[in-house]
């Protein structure tokens, strides 16, 4: 088998803080092939950011990072800083959260998709604004030669993200980081932003890393999915393997929390008792153990970190009862609603075992939410 | 934006002629008779009554203050303002003299405070808690709290007295008086040795708005440096260099050309300390003298000038910003 694109093993990040020291990411291992998308899972808090931000080394000083990130048979955690540059962009973009916040206020779009082409190559002026209107062409956003000279307070929130994608793409990346790229734009553009930005990548043979909280999107477009909570990842696999064979109580109470099409009207969504934790001071053991309705004292949830395992090929978790569970059925979210929790011991949600409506749809929440 | 312009410079008008309003309503409070000041020479004699009666008729001072008040504006408005009820000479006449010396002191001190401001205040936000920030840190708070005449005399004492009385180098050794012969290219630009004489004056003037500055320069660029479209101009491969030029000082400096444009226009009237410990002929002393004097036509005039220059800096601070942040749209308020 070829060499993955990129490959991130063992990545840990430690933050200084005045209260101490913040473990964000710890353990972390991923790879994406090219031309693939990646989807990596979780709440806020439980480093997905921050372990994207770490491949191109953006974040602040007090974070020190180890492990690996091979890029193209280079440690980019390593790289000196005329590498990292030509990397930033030119082979690995960023999509960000917030596209208002992200782009420079005072510069007009095109301008800041043509400094982003004449940062990585000779180009004219002109040729690069040529190349920003194709760009903005490209991602659908109508009079792109009039809109070259706007300013991003003069576009909607959908269309500033599709700038942000149009900038992204400039200067053909072979990967894509989109770092919850859909959460700060309206209910209504999601769809529209993340079906570009996948069709795009596809189009152009670009490999994409999406960062998300949201499962649904997940469902319809990632063909791997790593799950990530308090820093560690807890599930990785082939996005029908999480979905269908689930091997994580948490990845289960994710895949549980969202609203389905199949269910009954009115039925409650099942959300996750309790908080992520704190990274100040992560819960010893299986760091979901305190929010998690399987967890066993004796059997080690409470104390010992559980090894990642492989399930099936290609697919690992990490939880002490995976096997069991999974054997059960216990975490297979299309069973009958709330089933798995009735077996399980949680005062946090308590659902009436009168759904009778079992679960049959394949794709999780998919992106009708 | 012209209808801005013409609508702010509108205001000014206002905002001058209430001014001078207010003024005359004071002097007619203070009370006292300008005609028996002047003939009495400042209350030196005991004036002639004849002279005090000439001197009312030939200001209109024996008119009802109303008709006073009345016939001073339309005198104002034709761009006569009067003479001094002192020495006779023309509001223009000193205005002339006086303006030019506050002008260039204020000049000089601003661009002081903008390249020393901007300066230590960028450094100490770039190297954030080093010994550099340390340093301005301190001496900014230590600038910003010495007195102003406090901090002039002793700069006096030092270069102007002691420097002289202990044969300390030439260069070392500064005038302390006025701001120099009038040698001065493009209005602003000593020559010869004309240097010497402004830039003590300039740099007391400066101090506490020097500090000032660094500290928001450090603030703002702190805050910047934070905002997602720098990690976003990072993230584009763009240099450090780059970053720190194009996407944080563009938008830290947003509100410190704010704060420059505003402090050059109450530097021009309000460096009253600075002259008097320099003994500079400037708008503010001037200012102050007369209102001692029940000088009420130069008080009005050279007030109304300083008002002129602080609405006009004013104007062109928010015509700046407009252009400094897109986002800004002028006329739309």
């Amino acid at each position: 088998m070829a060499r993955p694109l990129l490959e991130v093993s063992d990545l840990n990040v430690e933050f200084r803080t005045d209260d101490g020291p913040v473990q964000a990411v710890r353990g972390v291992d991923f790879s994406v092939d090219a031309g693939q998308v990646l989807a990596i899972v979780g709440e806020s808090g439980s480093g997905k950011s921050v372990t994207a931000m770490s491949i191109l080394q953006l974040l602040p000083p007090s974070a020190s990072i180890s492990g690996e990130v091979m890029w193209k048979g280079e440690n980019l955690l390593e790289v000196k800083e005329p590498r990292i540059r030509e990397v930033r962009g030119g082979e690995i973009s960023m999509i960000f959260q917030d596209p208002l916040t992200a782009l420079n206020p005072v510069y007009k779009v095109g301008d800041q998709i043509v400094e982003m082409i004449q940062a990585h190559g000779r180009v004219s002026r002109r040729d690069a604004r040529d190349r920003a209107i194709e760009m903005l062409d490209l991602v659908g956003i109508p009079q792109p030669a009039k809109r070259v000279d706007q300013y991003t307070h003069e576009f909607s929130g959908g269309m500033r993200q599709r700038a942000m994608i149009a900038m992204a793409l400039s200067c053909d990346p072979q990967l894509i980081i989109a770092d919850e790229p859909t959460t700060a734009l309206d209910v209504t553009v999601q769809a529209q932003v993340l079906e570009l930005l996948t069709d795009l990548a596809d189009r152009l043979d670009t490999a994409v890393v999406l960062i998300t909280h949201d499962l649904g999107v997940v469902a319809g477009m990632a063909d791997r999915v790593t799950v990530m909570y308090a820093g560690r990842m807890v599930e990785a696999g082939s996005t029908d393997d999480v979905f269908d064979g689930t091997g994580h109580p948490y990845t289960h109470g994710l895949l549980m929390s969202l609203p389905r099409l199949d269910s009954d009207v009115g039925a409650p969504l099942m959300p996750i008792g309790g908080q992520p934790p704190s990274m100040l001071s992560p819960p010893p053991g299986c760091s979901f153990h305190p929010r998690c309705p399987f967890a066993r004292e004796d059997l080690g949830c409470m104390t010992e970190v559980p090894a990642t395992l492989e399930r099936s090929p290609g697919h690992v978790s990490a939880c002490h009862r995976a096997d069991e569970l999974m054997a059960d059925g216990a975490l297979d979210h299309r069973r009958l609603v709330g089933a798995g929790r009735q077996a399980a011991d949680t005062d946090t949600v308590s659902v009436t075992d009168d759904g009778s409506a079992p679960g049959t749809g394949t794709e999780g929440g998919g992106l009708e939410r | 934006m012209g209808t801005f312009v013409l609508r702010r410079l509108f205001q000014l008008v206002i905002v001058l002629w209430g001014g001078a309003t207010i003024l005359f309503i004071l002097f007619y409070m203070v009370g006292g008779n300008p005609a028996e000041r002047m003939a009495s020479g400042g209350g030196e004699r005991n004036p002639n009554p004849q002279v005090v009666r000439n001197l009312e008729v030939r200001y209109g001072l024996d008119k009802p203050k109303p008709q006073q008040y009345v016939a001073h504006m339309s005198r104002i408005a034709r761009g006569d303002f009067g003479e001094s009820f002192r020495t006779r000479e023309p509001v223009v006449d000193i205005a002339k003299r006086r303006a030019p010396t506050s002008f260039r002191l204020a000049f000089w001190a601003v661009i002081i405070e903008g390249t020393m401001g901007i300066g230590s205040g960028m450094l100490s936000a770039r190297r954030r808690n080093s010994l550099a920030d340390v340093v301005t840190t301190i001496a900014a708070v230590v600038a910003s709290a010495i007195p102003v005449f406090v901090l002039g005399f002793m700069i006096k004492q030092l270069t102007g007295v002691y420097a002289y009385q202990n044969d300390w180098p030439a260069w070392a050794r500064f005038p302390t008086i006025g701001l120099g012969d009038n040698d001065w290219i493009f209005w602003v630009i000593p020559t010869g040795n004309t240097w010497k004489y402004v830039v003590q004056p300039a740099f007391v003037l400066a101090a506490v708005s020097t500090a000032i500055l660094a500290r928001i320069t450090r603030t703002s660029m702190l805050e910047t440096m934070r905002m997602d479209h720098v990690r976003t101009a990072r993230a584009k491969g763009l240099s450090e260099k780059q970053v720190t030029r194009k996407h944080v000082l563009r938008n830290a400096l947003i509100p410190v050309v704010t704060i420059l444009g505003i402090d050059f226009g109450t530097m021009v009237g309000a460096a009253i300390l600075t002259e008097t410990v320099f003994n500079i002929q400037g708008l503010g002393s001037q200012i102050v003298a007369s209102a001692k004097d029940l000088d009420m036509p130069v008080v009005i005039g050279l007030t109304m000038l300083v008002t002129l220059v602080y609405g006009t800096m004013s104007l062109l601070v928010d015509l700046s910003y407009a252009y400094l942040n897109p986002r800004v749209r002028l006329g739309d308020d």
